[in-house]
């Protein structure tokens, strides 16, 4: 029991050194003094609660990408009949109820069609994206399985998440950090940002650029009363045109999505000195709006922005150069904004902000100081009460939570995790809690001795008859801060984490390490009495 | 040197010859607190009702002006804003409800913030804006679900624990003694109106936490001692247990309490009222093991046997071979 031999000794000491070497780097940091650049430097990461900086929660809009599919799936079958050999002829088509149907002239021809959707209603084979189903023999229905629109989704999500890293990169803020958070959140830490407003600005433009034929056939009358002609719709013209507050009717198909970018910058136009936003297509790109230029001279075309007209200007002569130029009574501010939006590519799909917190940096360092005076008060004062209670026992112990706190910070540090405001609520916890366990087996050593035990026989029965309420009593709140942190968000998680590496530091420096030195002690001094 | 003894050796407290009077009390502060809770209600922070949260701090003025404050923002047309101070005098937080359509259009939050800060830094160009917490109603109802859920399988999963260590008696203790922490802590939350947000149910947890420790190391010696007395009548028994281990009980708390209390009144405001309930979680927990957790065992019928190894009928039938019975 008290028993240690010299490599048991050697595996503790290495253990508590490299933890406790593995806290000076974020110990010095904290300090304000520079750690020497060619040695290894695991860091505790200060939570923004501390540091300072932004958190936003983006939540996408399911329903929109299923939408936004059904539509697109409108568009393949209708070029997959056009481009038959020979043609197809459909009717009739719907997209109501979140399916799409249509008929066919000639029923005869339902197997070939349905030969011809087969790849796009397989996707990528693993998963059936569409049912198709076939009535009366000649209308053909395709339904999007459940899997293929949560598929939809979760490709939405992940595009979604690598565009908004672009955007905050163009921010040039440092060490965002950028992750998904269930089927459709992402989660936005930006430490340090001075001004989340800029931030959530640019996040809340989806950036969906479509170029679409005005259709001259509507009356103006009814574009009014919101009434549009059959395949074409209404959009509203943004606020910062001049036409704001009218509307207009554009052709619902036909028309070219603002994809195949390959640039975008913020310009001013020769003859207005208006700020407007230049942009360049790929090939592709370029080849299909030369081709919409080119059919359509002197027949206007409507700019669209996240559902917005910018401007419908006369397509005065075909584009082919593969760029083009936007304009919409923008700002500077606005019109470079747009500029990084469209560079860093559309959002496939809405992001709404629905939780936002800021924390100014002044209060981070603020806290910080707080809080580790108040750190250092109650650890000093713990450390006296334990030396005036249990004499060099107490001792042991003080020096025990000294380590252990080392402990703690060290392997924060390896692990990588975050420091936060309520976690170091939780580190003086575990200073109060790390002296429980000393606490325990110094009180049951002084019993021990009272019932007329031997110095080394209490001091063993002491350990060994309080490790067993130590355990149970440590595990106990393992439970409570292991649901702590799968219940718990953000800064919370943070203080789950310090509590639970705190409970397994703790039970190792105030049970195994000071019976290593108390054991060295009594082999040493053969005391015939102990002072406890 | 002469070390100091905070509990006298020896003590023979008869803690359990006033368990009724001491169940009754306990009972009454239950009732209370939940009456409270009910009545009062919680002042639930914006993690757990939406809105928005803006803190400040005015770092000229020795107070925030907070009547000013009041009806400088109100004047803005998004509704009476609720101001409190927290902590420091000069440290103040405006509560806004987010405004109408703002769970479909979150710029208009953006846009409320805005106006609110431009407000207060036009009227006090010395007021510093510590942070804006803004939480849509959808989130704040999640959070508000996990919250209580990660409280009742906290205290589940420690009763399991715990009667799979011991005895269902002992869980059925402690799951008391936790009940009553619980709803002392949140009674003194309706009573003071303290804001309650995400970290007070990260402090509650804590209480748990703690609670259970000290009832643990209780029971865990009446464990010792009813295999060691088997002839002892229980109450007795119970009451030695405690006396034993109240060395340890004060000791303990009160070395957390000196770690704590510091962090109380000198930490950073926005952990006032973790710290503060933590606090008041120590004083309930180490009661509630002495008063409630030991002396229910007496009800729930702990016998002086439970811990003795069952005799199988095989042995038994062995011993009467052996004309022992």
């Amino acid at each position: 029991m008290l028993d240690f031999p010299t490599w048991k000794k050697a595996w503790l000491w290495l253990i508590v050194a490299v933890a406790s070497l593995a806290a000076l780097p974020s110990i010095f940091s904290l300090a304000n003094t520079r750690w020497p650049d060619q040695l290894p430097e695991p860091m505790v990461n200060l939570g923004l609660d501390l540091a300072g900086g932004s958190h936003i929660l983006l939540e996408a809009d399911g329903s929109q990408v299923a939408g936004q599919r059904l539509e697109n799936m409108e568009e393949n079958v209708r070029g997959l009949m056009r481009n038959a050999e020979p043609r197809i002829r459909i009717g009739d088509v719907s997209t109501r109820g979140g399916r799409l149907s249509f008929i066919l002239d000639d029923p005869s021809q339902i197997d070939r069609a349905r030969e011809l959707l087969l790849p796009s209603i397989n996707g990528n084979g693993l998963v059936r994206e569409w049912d198709l189903a076939v009535e009366d023999g000649n209308r053909i229905i395709l339904t999007p399985t459940t899997q293929g629109v949560n598929k939809a989704v979760s490709d939405a999500m992940d595009s979604a998440t690598e565009v908004v890293r672009k955007r905050i990169d163009a921010l040039g803020t440092r060490e965002p950090t950028i992750i998904r958070q269930g089927e459709t959140r992402i989660v936005v830490q930006v430490p340090g940002l001075q001004d989340p407003e800029q931030l959530k600005a640019l996040l809340g433009q989806t950036a969906k650029l479509e170029f679409k034929l005005v259709d001259q056939s509507a009356l103006p009358s009814d574009v009014a009363q919101g009434l549009a002609p059959p395949g074409s719709e209404i959009f509203p013209y943004v606020d910062t045109s001049a036409f704001a507050g009218s509307s207009i009717a554009v052709k619902r198909l036909g028309g070219i999505r603002g994809d195949n970018l390959t640039g975008a910058q913020q310009s001013f136009d020769p003859q207005t000195n208006e700020p407007v936003v230049n942009i360049q297509f790929d090939t592709e790109g370029g080849r299909r709006f030369a081709k919409l230029t080119t059919e359509n001279v002197n027949k206007p075309f409507a700019i669209i922005l996240d559902g917005k007209v910018l401007s419908a200007p006369n397509i005065n002569e075909p584009i082919r150069g593969g760029t083009a130029q936007i304009s919409g009574g923008f700002t500077v501010e606005a019109a470079n904004q747009l500029a990084i939006s469209l560079r860093s590519g559309a959002l496939p799909v809405d992001l709404k902000v629905i939780e936002e917190r800021t924390v100014g940096p002044d209060l981070g360092a603020d806290s910080i100081k707080k809080g580790m005076i108040a750190m250092g008060v109650g650890t000093l004062l713990v450390l006296l009460l334990m030396v005036a209670t249990y004499g060099r026992f107490g001792l042991y112990a003080n020096v025990a939570l000294v380590l252990n706190v080392l402990m703690i910070i060290g392997i924060m540090a390896i692990l990588n995790t975050t420091m936060t405001l309520p976690g170091i609520a939780g580190l003086v916890l575990t200073i109060g809690a790390a002296v429980d366990a000393n606490v325990l087996i110094n009180e049951r050593i002084r019993e021990e001795r009272k019932r007329g035990r031997k110095v080394v026989q209490a001091v063993e029965n002491g350990y060994k008859e309080a490790s067993r309420a130590i355990y149970d009593a440590n595990i106990t709140n393992v439970i409570a801060a292991t649901l702590l942190f799968f219940f718990g968000q953000g800064p919370v998680k943070g203080f789950a984490v310090v509590l639970v590496i705190g409970v397994i530091t703790s039970v190792f420096t105030a049970v195994t390490i000071t019976r290593m030195w108390v054991a060295g002690w009594l082999r040493k001094a053969r005391p015939a009495d102990l002072n406890i | 040197m002469r070390l100091l003894k905070l509990v006298p050796d020896d003590t023979n407290i008869k803690f359990l010859k006033w368990r009724v009077p001491f169940f009754v009390v306990s009972g009454l502060l239950i009732a209370a607190s939940w009456a409270l809770v009910l009545t009062q209600g919680l002042n639930l922070g914006v993690d757990f009702v939406g809105g928005q949260m803006i803190r400040t701090t005015f770092t000229q003025e020795a107070e925030a002006p907070v009547a000013e404050m009041r009806e400088s923002i109100a004047s803005l047309g998004y509704g009476d804003p609720i101001i409190q101070r927290y902590g420091a005098p000069n440290e103040a937080s405006i509560r806004m409800k987010l405004p109408e359509g703002a769970d479909s259009k979150p710029e208009l939050a953006n846009e409320m913030a805005e106006k609110i800060t431009s407000r207060l830094k036009a009227d006090h160009p010395d007021v510093r804006i510590d942070g804006v917490d803004s939480v849509s109603g959808k989130v704040s109802g999640e959070l508000f679900r996990t919250g209580i859920l990660s409280l009742l399988f906290a205290m589940i999963a420690i009763s399991i624990y715990i009667w799979v260590r011991f005895e269902w008696q002992f869980g059925v203790g402690a799951l008391f003694a936790l009940f009553h922490d619980v709803s002392l802590t949140l009674g003194m939350f309706a009573l003071t109106q303290l804001e309650f947000d995400l970290n007070i149910v990260a402090a509650i947890l804590t209480i748990i936490g703690y609670s259970l420790n000290d009832t643990i190391v209780v029971y865990d010696r009446i464990r010792e001692n009813l295999k060691k007395f088997r002839k002892m009548p229980v109450p007795e028994l119970l009451d030695l247990s405690v006396n034993e281990t109240l060395a340890r009980t004060v000791m303990t708390s009160l070395t957390l309490l000196i770690a704590l209390i510091p962090l109380v009144f000198f930490g950073p405001t926005s952990l006032f009222g973790m710290t503060a309930a933590i606090v008041l979680g120590i004083f309930v927990g180490t009661y509630s093991s002495v008063y409630m957790a030991a002396p229910i065992l007496v009800w729930a019928g702990v016998k002086s046997d439970s811990f003795v190894p069952t005799e199988s009928g095989i042995d038994r039938q062995e011993r009467i071979a052996r004309g022992e019975v």
